[in-house]
């Protein structure tokens, strides 16, 4: 019998982790327990994406539950010889409390873990995402064996509808309810769909699940598939996600040998087979019906709806699309019900929802929490506040076709209703903290820069349209704006938003109508008084040293790459205008707010030839 | 390879539970084995091999086995530390295999402390 393991150690093999090293470290570690002979009593299990991505590449080891962070080749000999040897946890290798910079052993009592409910991501760092069997052990196929043996189509379909599941790719779509409308369409040929083009820029949801947990979401698409009669299904992903794909193809390949998949799955009647098609990574084909175009093998170009898929889908055949994260939420529903499901969450919007937290927050990564959570929670809370210690400004939600929330809105609850209301939405899980260091027209600028090159080109509106509110927004920030353009912008963003065909045309303003909405004023010193407050436009602002709070510590000086600024030590230095590129790096750095901005023609009012006199003196 | 069954993944659940016990820290009971320069010499790799050998015999799957330092009590080592759910922590002294296996039998199994190889009853804490 084989020797069963005292201590495991999980390592995080997500895309980030991955990035920074974690498969040198398992290979030291393997390295370290074979020279001590303790390689089958010390278990190493690459796992998916933890979630605390800032911190990786992250260990955890069980059964103490400590957790360690920020691993290298080189630790895998201290915590050999100190934590699996001795038993002595090493203390410099875990989490410090960010405040008062004490460890924090044990994972559970670290608070971006403490406020996060798993169910999506149930399987997170706890297996294998490579074995089935890890799956298997947690529950895994078990929903899939009670739905195909035990209930009807209809009592799938009523279960998910009592749960209140609703679309996890960010319309918020009931999905008992798609079930049920393409349930009751006849058809010889259906097809269930899954969409893994997660396109959003900073998100990385469906990604995670995809690497960490794919057997979830199979597990999903088989449920639903028996619920609406589908006889195939496919599952959409990026090639830019080679990992996904790579562990995807695995888990189908696992579950086809064990007849999990195929004909007469578990002996139930019910056959279905699932594939993976690659797309290209175009934005627009994560809209339902230009994903069924691309599977198609055309271009992927949006249609016209109705018919909507559940009638005319893939190949005019009824078909039904959800997300990666939608499906992988199904099978606890089916194993413990919708009303366990909508304990959680509020009436509208039940259970939980991941989000990908990043930007200029202490804690990157990925979490999950309960819907109807307050966005100040996830930030401060959660994401343990803004980096540096700096001023929150504004959260972008639901990529770009999502909008920008400041600070008085942060009790908005996080629910599918609440957040419409601030004009941004949900969307798939994109969560971008931002700073006072960004300016909030670059920021509209540079979602509307995605969503120009990212629009199919099918509907003019959105094709022109976006380009002409792209270069309003491009002579803003350069200078050339004048009277008139805000109102401008917001009545192309009209006319975008009801002339085209999709989701993408519809939802692209909303990044430039929502910073309009709640930083109308920064529009506005962009064109009146050429002033860039946050010091990003480089041709609108002016780069200062405040002589009254400056302490001379000289840090500015030294990040200078022109040499510009000058002053003795421990007295007010200057900034040299003539020398200046506005690279602001000096008012990234000041850490006392003495580097100010000013408007573009703050010192040109004066004689140039005076002012330079002036900074000699 | 056959098509699984549900019975299958039932009994694929079963066998993979042991594993995740460890990962999910659920537990009846804890033995700590002092393994520092004074238990190592004194055997306590030995008292580790066999108790988990027990616990892998016994197939019992919510022990966590765990080492740790020298406990302080040099001359006495082998030591190993027994915690069972809901029982005070016993320290036992002097261990070899026979010991820590009578140990698991009537301890940790059993739930009666074997006296004849005790200390004390109390423990000091990790971390």
């Amino acid at each position: 019998m084989e020797k069963r393991p005292r201590i495991t150690l999980m390592l995080c093999g997500g895309t980030g982790c991955i990035a920074g090293g974690s498969l040198k470290v398992k290979e030291a570690f393997e390295k370290e327990l074979a020279a001590n002979r303790l390689s089958d009593e010390i278990n190493i299990v690459l796992t998916g994406c933890n979630g605390f991505c800032a911190e990786g590449p992250i260990g955890i080891v069980y059964p103490d539950d400590i957790f360690y962070e920020k691993l290298t080749p080189d630790d895998a000999k201290l915590i050999v010889q100190e934590h699996f040897i001795k038993g002595r946890p090493v203390e410099k290798l875990m989490y410090k409390e960010p405040v008062k910079k004490h460890a924090i052993p044990v994972m559970k009592d670290i608070p971006f873990f403490k406020h996060q409910v798993l169910r999506a991501l149930r399987n997170k760092g706890l297996i294998d995402p490579e074995r089935i069997e890890d799956y298997i052990a947690r529950d895994g196929y078990m929903a899939a064996a009670k739905a195909l043996l035990e209930m009807t189509p209809e009592e799938i379909i009523k279960e998910v509808k009592i749960s209140g599941l609703r679309g996890r790719g960010g319309a918020g779509f009931p999905t008992g309810l798609k079930w049920e409308l393409c349930n009751k369409v006849k058809s010889d040929t259906k097809f269930i769909l899954c969409n893994g083009d997660e396109g959003d820029p900073g998100a990385f949801m469906d990604r995670s699940i995809m690497e960490g947990d794919p057997h979830s979401v199979l597990e999903g698409m088989i449920i639903a598939g028996k619920a609406i009669g589908a006889t195939k299904g496919y599952i959409y992903v990026r090639a830019e996600y080679p990992l996904a794909v790579k562990r995807l193809q695995i888990a189908i390949e696992q579950a086809r040998e064990r007849g999990l998949l195929g004909e007469d799955i578990l002996g139930s009647g019910y056959s279905l087979d699932i594939e993976i098609y690659q797309g290209a990574g175009a934005f627009v084909c994560g809209e339902e019906t230009a994903l069924m175009r691309s599977i198609e093998g055309k271009r992927g170009m949006p249609r016209p709806r109705p018919p909507f898929p559940v009638y005319k889908g893939l190949w005019d055949k009824p078909s039904v699309l959800n997300n990666v994260e939608t499906f992988a939420n199904v099978p606890p529903i089916i194993l413990h019900g919708g009303e366990w499901f909508k304990s959680l969450g509020t009436e509208k919007s039940t259970g939980t929802k991941v989000f990908a937290l990043t930007g200029a927050i202490n804690n990157v990564g990925l979490i999950e929490v309960p819907m109807g959570i307050p966005l100040r929670t996830i930030i401060y809370d959660i994401g343990g506040g803004i980096k540096r210690g700096r001023k929150f400004k504004a959260v972008q939600l639901g990529g770009p076709s999502g909008g920008c929330i400041p600070e008085h809105l942060l009790d908005t609850p996080v629910t599918y209703e609440d957040i419409v209301q601030t004009g941004a939405i949900v969307g798939s899980g994109g969560m971008v903290v931002m700073d006072d260091l960004n300016c909030m027209v670059s920021v509209a600028k540079f979602f509307l820069e995605f969503t120009t090159d990212e629009s199919c080109g099918k509907c003019t509106p959105c094709r022109i349209g976006t380009k002409v509110m792209l270069d309003l927004l491009t002579d803003i920030t350069e200078g050339r704006g004048k009277e008139g353009d805000i109102e401008t912008l917001e009545d192309l963003a009209k006319d975008i938003i009801a002339a085209s065909l999709c989701g993408l045309g519809q939802t692209a303003p909303n990044p430039v109508l929502t910073t309009i909405k709640y930083f109308r004023e920064e529009y506005e010193s962009h064109i009146k008084e050429k002033w860039c407050k946050a010091g990003v436009c480089r041709s609108l602002v002016t780069f200062y040293i405040d002589p009254n709070t400056c302490t001379g510590c000289g840090a500015c000086a030294r990040v200078c790459p022109q040499k510009a600024i000058s002053g003795e030590r421990k007295k007010p230095h200057s900034i040299d205008q003539s020398l200046c590129i506005r690279c602001r790096q000096c008012y990234e750095t000041c850490r006392f707010n003495s580097v100010k901005t000013g408007p573009r023609d703050m010192f040109k009012k004066e004689e140039p030839a005076e002012l330079l006199e002036e900074v000699k003196k | 390879m056959p098509k699984l069954t549900v019975e299958d993944l039932k009994r694929i659940k079963a066998q993979e539970r042991a594993a995740f016990s460890l990962r999910e820290g659920k537990f009846r009971a804890k033995v700590t084995v002092h393994m520092g320069t004074c238990g190592l010499a004194a055997g306590a790799r030995d008292v580790m091999d066999a108790l988990l050998e027990e616990i892998n015999n016994a197939n019992v799957t919510d022990v966590m086995v765990t080492s740790s330092g020298c406990a302080g009590l040099c001359a006495k080592e082998p030591m190993a530390t027994v915690e069972v759910a809901g029982q005070p922590p016993v320290k036992y002294v002097f261990l070899n295999k026979d010991k820590i296996k009578r140990i698991f039998k009537e301890h940790i199994q059993g739930g009666n402390p074997v006296e004849e190889y005790a200390l004390v009853v109390g423990s000091e804490t990790a971390y």
